[in-house]
């Protein structure tokens, strides 16, 4: 196996405040791979920086070896060396931001075919959309109504279906289990395993729901405070004492 | 107050005002709705298509007598106007606005009022300060409907204006709705990082934004300017209603922008024509509805009070 997503040692900073401290993971080919860590730990930003919304002080980002990310430097600040946002995505990578991110003024079919814009051939958007509607059955019932009128799970469902439109290698989700119902949550998990496992699609989570997160995963990371303090096989953290003193309330 | 028929005749007054009114404020709701600044320069885009649309209107119909051509050579001269200004939109966003768009949102709007300065500076330098008639392409002599106190008139001009910023309106409303780089226009305007996510290329969408507003606008100032004439300044405070009419109907909502401007076109023909304000005082009517819009619904009519779901 190798490695699709490849972060070394990366720093990024806001103004003064490093938000990651000299991070590494890789996600190989194929695999659940999840972060969990608390609030503010720096998870988000570390998704942000692969997509290249946030700029890397250090270190660098690779996908399918190559490069996506660079550092920069301290004194270079605005001078980003990574691909811009719009390019990443034709690459395969997709994020499913945090808070879900709907464009809540256009309708569930409008937001899809959004996510597939850059495929320019017709008749393929309208198969990947039917594949959606068979995928999340809730969405082909309101697909024409506006996303702001959905129920917070269901524009959950919507913003992965989104992501998936344009047929990615790599999916980044970034907390999709915010603010859900224990149920629905378990839901978009267990869809979640569906795309890592009959899609072939390599899944990088990003959770607080440690529990959740870690059983879906193949490998699980820690952060705290912009740093990785622990990294195993998902099941052996699971089992390790400190993971369950401070993330499984055990 | 009068009969039926004169509210019907005031009722379409205010309508071709307030068309025109509308297309200029879709180019300053757009260029909000994706940028978050007012393009104070729009006004000025307005004025050089005025300008342009009267050369190559005067240059096509050359010596001929009125006749069905001069109709022609309107058209071509307005769609010309259209394109130069579509490029001139674009040509000025990657000049004057781009360069700062990472910086204060203060420093854009200052770049627009400057880009509005030189733009009406350097047309009253080089087309001079006389204003100059733009000739109306037809027979402008009043069609009156129906007979005696029942009758209501419209001018030719007026039918023209009705049309055109409704035909304007409509392929606009059918491009943002429908086409695949319409739904990119309102992806990025809602939220631009994510449109980015999705590979849509946010240069490409502003640059679009920028060439549709100053497009409606070049046909908007030659609209106008066959009642108002030619001349530097006379964006100025067309473009201040249109303004008004955009944050009335809620900045950054393209139905909105529709809607304030028709509203305001009728507020100021029915203020004059039924409340008795003396006609000097029209503007006033203008500024008027935006004190008490911003103070009873500061988001406008159609704008969004949007509070985010969990």
């Amino acid at each position: 196996m190798s490695s699709l997503l490849s972060i070394d040692d990366i720093q990024v900073s806001y103004g003064n405040i490093k938000a990651l401290k000299g991070v590494s993971i890789d996600a190989q080919e194929g695999q659940i791979v999840c972060l969990i860590g608390a609030n503010g730990a720096g998870k988000s930003t570390l998704l942000r920086s692969i997509v290249g919304l946030e700029p890397l002080v250090s270190g660098q980002i690779s996908y399918s070896d190559s490069v996506i990310a660079q550092g920069h430097g301290e004194h270079h600040r605005g001078h980003a060396n990574c691909l811009p946002t719009e390019q990443i995505c034709s690459l395969g990578i997709a994020l499913v931001p945090e808070g879900r991110r709907v464009f809540a003024d256009m309708t569930v079919e409008e937001n899809l075919d959004m996510g597939a814009f850059l495929v320019k051939d017709k008749s393929e958007i309208l198969k990947r959309k039917s594949e959606m509607y068979d995928f999340f059955p809730i969405l082909g019932q309101r697909r024409k109504q506006k996303t702001r009128s959905l129920s917070g799970g269901e524009q959950q469902m919507m913003a992965i279906a989104r992501a998936l439109m344009s047929s990615p290698h790599l999916l980044l989700l970034d907390e999709p289990g915010l603010g859900l119902a224990p149920l629905v949550v378990q839901d978009i998990f267990s869809k979640i395993s569906i795309i890592n496992k009959e899609n072939k699609v390599t899944v990088f989570l990003v959770e607080q729901n440690a529990r959740m997160a870690l059983r879906a995963a193949d490998d699980g990371y820690v952060m705290e405070n912009g740093l990785i303090v622990l990294s195993d096989k998902a099941s052996a953290l699971l089992a390790n004492p400190k993971v369950k003193s401070a993330y499984l309330g055990q | 107050m009068g009969s039926v028929s004169e509210f019907f005749q005031h009722f379409l007054n205010g309508l071709t005002l307030g068309g025109i009114y509308a297309l200029i404020a879709l180019g300053y709701t757009m260029v909000y709705g994706i940028l978050k600044f007012i393009n104070f320069a729009h006004g000025d885009i307005l004025m050089v298509g005025a300008y342009i649309g009267l050369f190559i209107f005067d240059f096509l119909r050359g010596d001929k007598p009125l006749s069905a051509w001069w109709f022609v050579a309107f058209m071509i001269a307005m769609l010309c106007s259209m394109v130069f200004c579509g490029l001139l939109g674009m040509f000025i966003e990657k000049v004057a606005y781009k360069p700062l768009r990472k910086a204060t949102r203060l420093a854009p709007l200052l770049s627009a009022i400057g880009v509005s300065f030189v733009l009406s500076n350097l047309a009253a330098w080089l087309f001079g300060t006389q204003s100059r008639k733009l000739e109306y392409p037809f027979d402008n002599t009043p069609i009156v409907i129906g007979s005696g106190s029942n009758a209501v008139s419209i001018t030719p001009h007026q039918i023209l204006i009705l049309v055109a910023s409704a035909l304007m309106m409509l392929i606009l409303k059918l491009f943002v709705d429908k086409s695949r780089m319409g739904k990119a226009m309102r992806a990025t305007s809602l939220d631009q990082d994510t449109a980015k996510l999705m590979g849509i290329k946010s240069d490409h969408v502003i640059s679009l934004t920028f060439a549709i507003g100053s497009a409606l606008a070049a046909c908007g100032g030659m609209l106008i300017a066959l009642d108002f004439k030619v001349y530097a300044t006379m964006g100025t405070m067309v473009g201040l209603k249109a303004f008004v009419a955009a944050v009335v109907g809620g900045i950054g909502n393209i139905s909105g922008a529709m809607l304030g401007g028709l509203l305001l076109g009728l507020l100021e023909t029915f203020g004059v024509a039924l409340l008795g304000i003396p006609q000097g005082y029209k503007d006033a009517i203008a500024f008027g509805v935006l004190i008490l819009i911003l103070l009873f619904k500061p988001d406008g009519l159609l704008g969004k009070n949007e509070k985010e779901k969990v």
